[in-house]
């Protein structure tokens, strides 16, 4: 069977349709139900799923674009690595256009000579790597899904000795963000939709804080619009019943405990540490960086690069889009002087932030 | 900071509009240039002509399905159809890099002449030029191509209006997937190929049917359908549904888009159209397209449903396959360098 024909399974329209129904007959009430996964950002308007659902369930999006939370520092330094002599970055495509300060972009800094190079995976950069002479360095963005396999390839880089792969290491993992988030009493979330990919790796036991502390709603979803619609009619009949629990909808990905080999190499490779995000501020411990034995390979101890705090664009209001207190259409520069073709902040880059997402999608 | 061209630039999107309209559409105005069409269309005497140019550097030169010249020659042809014109000549300028294989070159000839025989269009004039090693990749072609536009004829993105049947004339996204594969070193499980094929037999089939009946015709090469529907959708003042269910995509090319995050809608396409046409002449229209090998598959997969106005503006409206609805928006972005 193809994945074509298995994802046709979660977008039966009949079925669609009966949940609908479901969701409407629960009568929660108002509920804002925060998704903070890009993927789940995408999939809610590639389907039309707001579109779906009655008016008084609101569906906002946080932060839970990797690209967007990047702090804009953080884009700063990658443009300055890739304009070194002898440096190529190679990089994930979603990076390229996003602006860092005075609206540089590592796109801008190609056209302008600098060594930047699309790969798919972190291990097409240390095959390149091994290809070339020159230093080649992967800016190393992502959440718990895609931490292990950059892990991994670190781990392999120093099995094979290629000494000439770093990475500028960005890496945020999910629980601490949330547990801000949660903690702000202006942003009255009713309900999480959690991310599918992410809880493949930390497991339904990692949101049991949120549940206590927040007596918050939890449903893990998949990215299907049958996975996303069975988790908003979960989060409804919890919060009409007036329930907080851990409920997985995505039982054929995630599991209780997770994927404990995958956070295990997570975390031979990279230990905790404070992190900078974009709309969040600086989080305790919930960034990554390289440990102590692995040092050979972080371009920050290398290049001796400082942490700097770069402020955001003026007028963009990205952090606030990101932590759900706007809404695209309420940042003055949102489609005027903020267009997918010339973006201003990150959430209008990203093939997951939300601004490119109401841009592209948006209003009907 | 110093401005500079940026691969979206040419990527047929939003961003190739705004290079168009901001570096030279003010410099070179003329209202036939402004049009924005695939060809210009001119007044010599009686006769009226069309005439396109396109230049071509895809990568790899040779992929599943064709290659660059085989590109070279529809592409320019299908420029020239999309007015309604009957393509009469073409010609093929080449820039070279010092170096390239003189066997690949002779291949490229082949195929090109080949190409230019099957369509019955004679290649009448040209140029080569070589560059140093390192100074261009290969080989990039150009193209141009003049034909005749029937009296009377007048096609343009500008002419959909509200109660129009929207057709598709066959599978979406074969040639951005095949092109994609072939960079990226995937294996496809099903072989996709590029659909590349000169679709001048196939528009004059429908001119016979109904020449009245059509409004607008456009290949959905770069940008894919979507870019090229919303163009349609601004330049008429309109709002036109399609529908998901309706569009027809390849099983490799949808796993492909699972598994890559891609769009079928914004995929490229090197051998098809979209014929925006009354509703009235859908039906004969479609039987005619499906007679010829290009429009075996052809459909209908939308409406023009309304005229736009300040609460509804002009938009693509996509009724998803959930029963939900979303805009198409143009592309915006670069997916993919040099797919054509």
């Amino acid at each position: 069977m193809s994945l074509a024909a298995i994802s046709e399974g979660f977008r039966d329209r009949r079925l669609a349709a009966a949940l609908t129904e479901r969701i409407r007959e629960n009568k929660a009430g108002p509920l804002r139900i925060m998704e903070v996964c890009g993927t789940h950002t995408m999939a809610i308007f590639r389907h039309g799923i707001r579109s779906l659902l009655p008016a008084e369930i609101e569906l906002i999006s946080g932060p839970g674009c990797p690209v967007c939370v990047t702090a804009t520092g953080d884009i700063d330094l990658m443009i300055a690595l890739a304009a070194k002599p002898g440096v190529t970055l190679a990089t994930f495509g979603d990076l390229l256009r996003v602006p860092g300060s005075e609206g540089k972009s590592l796109a801008m800094a190609r056209a302008a000579g600098a060594r930047v190079e699309v790969v798919y995976s972190p291990a097409d950069a240390l095959d390149m790597a091994r290809n070339t002479d020159g230093l080649v360095v992967f800016p190393a963005i992502g959440f718990e899904t895609t931490i292990p396999v950059i892990a991994a390839t670190v781990l392999e880089a120093r099995s094979k000795n290629v000494r000439n792969f770093m990475l500028l290491v960005s890496h945020k993992v999910v629980p601490p963000a949330l547990e801000v988030l949660l903690s702000d009493p202006e942003l009255a979330i009713d309900g999480l939709l959690c991310p599918g990919h992410v809880s493949a790796i930390i497991g339904e036991q990692a949101y049991q804080p949120l549940v206590a502390q927040f007596h918050m709603p939890c449903v893990i979803a998949g990215f299907e619009p049958l996975d996303i619609l069975s988790a908003v009619y979960m989060l409804t009949r919890q919060a009409g019943r007036g329930q907080a629990r851990v409920e997985n909808c995505y039982g054929r990905v995630v599991s209780k405990e997770g994927n404990p080999r995958a956070r295990e190499i997570i975390y031979r490779v990279f230990k905790p540490c404070n992190a900078w995000w974009r709309g969040l501020g600086e989080i305790p411990g919930s960034g990554l960086e390289l440990q102590e034995e692995f040092r050979d390979f972080d371009a920050r101890t290398r290049f001796e690069l400082p942490a700097v705090f770069v402020p955001e664009p003026q007028g963009c209001r990205c952090g606030e889009i990101l932590t759900a207190r706007i809404k695209p259409p309420q940042c003055p520069l949102f489609n005027t002087r903020c267009t997918p073709t010339h973006p201003v902040g990150p959430c209008m880059v990203s093939s997951e932030g939300t601004c490119a997402a109401y841009s592209k999608y948006g209003d009907l | 900071m110093t401005r500079r061209i940026l691969l979206d630039h040419g990527s047929g999107g939003m961003a190739s509009r705004q290079l168009i309209e901001t570096v030279f559409l003010p410099r070179l105005n003329n209202p036939v240039l402004a049009r924005f069409e695939d060809s210009a269309v001119l007044s010599a005497g009686a006769a009226r002509i069309a005439f396109t140019t396109d230049s071509y550097v895809v990568d790899p030169i040779f992929f599943p399905g064709g290659d660059i010249g085989l590109l070279a020659v529809h592409g320019t042809v299908n420029d020239l159809a999309m007015q309604g014109a009957r393509p009469l000549a073409l010609s093929l300028s080449l820039i070279l890099e010092e170096g390239f294989a003189m066997a690949e070159l002779e291949r490229l000839a082949d195929s090109i002449g080949r190409a230019a025989d099957n369509c019955r269009v004679p290649i009448v004039t040209g140029d080569t030029k070589v560059v140093p090693r390192g100074k261009a990749d290969k080989i990039f072609i150009n193209t141009s191509g003049i034909g005749l536009v029937p009296d009377h004829l007048v096609l343009g993105a500008d002419l959909a209006r509200p109660g129009d049947t929207v057709l598709l004339s066959g599978f979406l996204g074969d040639h951005g997937v095949t092109i994609m594969a072939a960079r990226a070193g995937l294996s496809m499980q099903s072989a996709i190929q590029s659909d590349t094929a000169p679709l001048h037999t196939m528009v004059a089939a429908m001119l016979r049917a109904a020449p009245g009946g059509i409004r607008c015709l456009r290949d959905p090469t770069r940008g894919g359908a979507a870019t090229v529907l919303a163009e349609i959708a601004a330049s008429s003042g309109v709002r036109i549904e399609i529908d998901e269910d309706r569009l027809p995509v390849r099983p490799g090319v949808k796993t492909a888009c699972e598994l890559l995050g891609l769009d079928p809608l914004y995929l490229a396409n090197e051998g098809k159209c979209i014929a925006i046409v009354e509703a009235g002449a859908a039906e004969i229209l479609l039987t005619a397209m499906r007679e010829t090998p290009e429009g075996r598959d052809a459909r209908v997969i939308g409406t023009v449903t309304a005229t736009s106005s300040e609460k509804h503006p002009a938009r693509v409206i996509l009724k998803t396959g959930i029963g939900g609805a979303r805009i198409v928006g143009p592309l915006s972005g670069e997916p993919l360098p040099r797919i054509c």
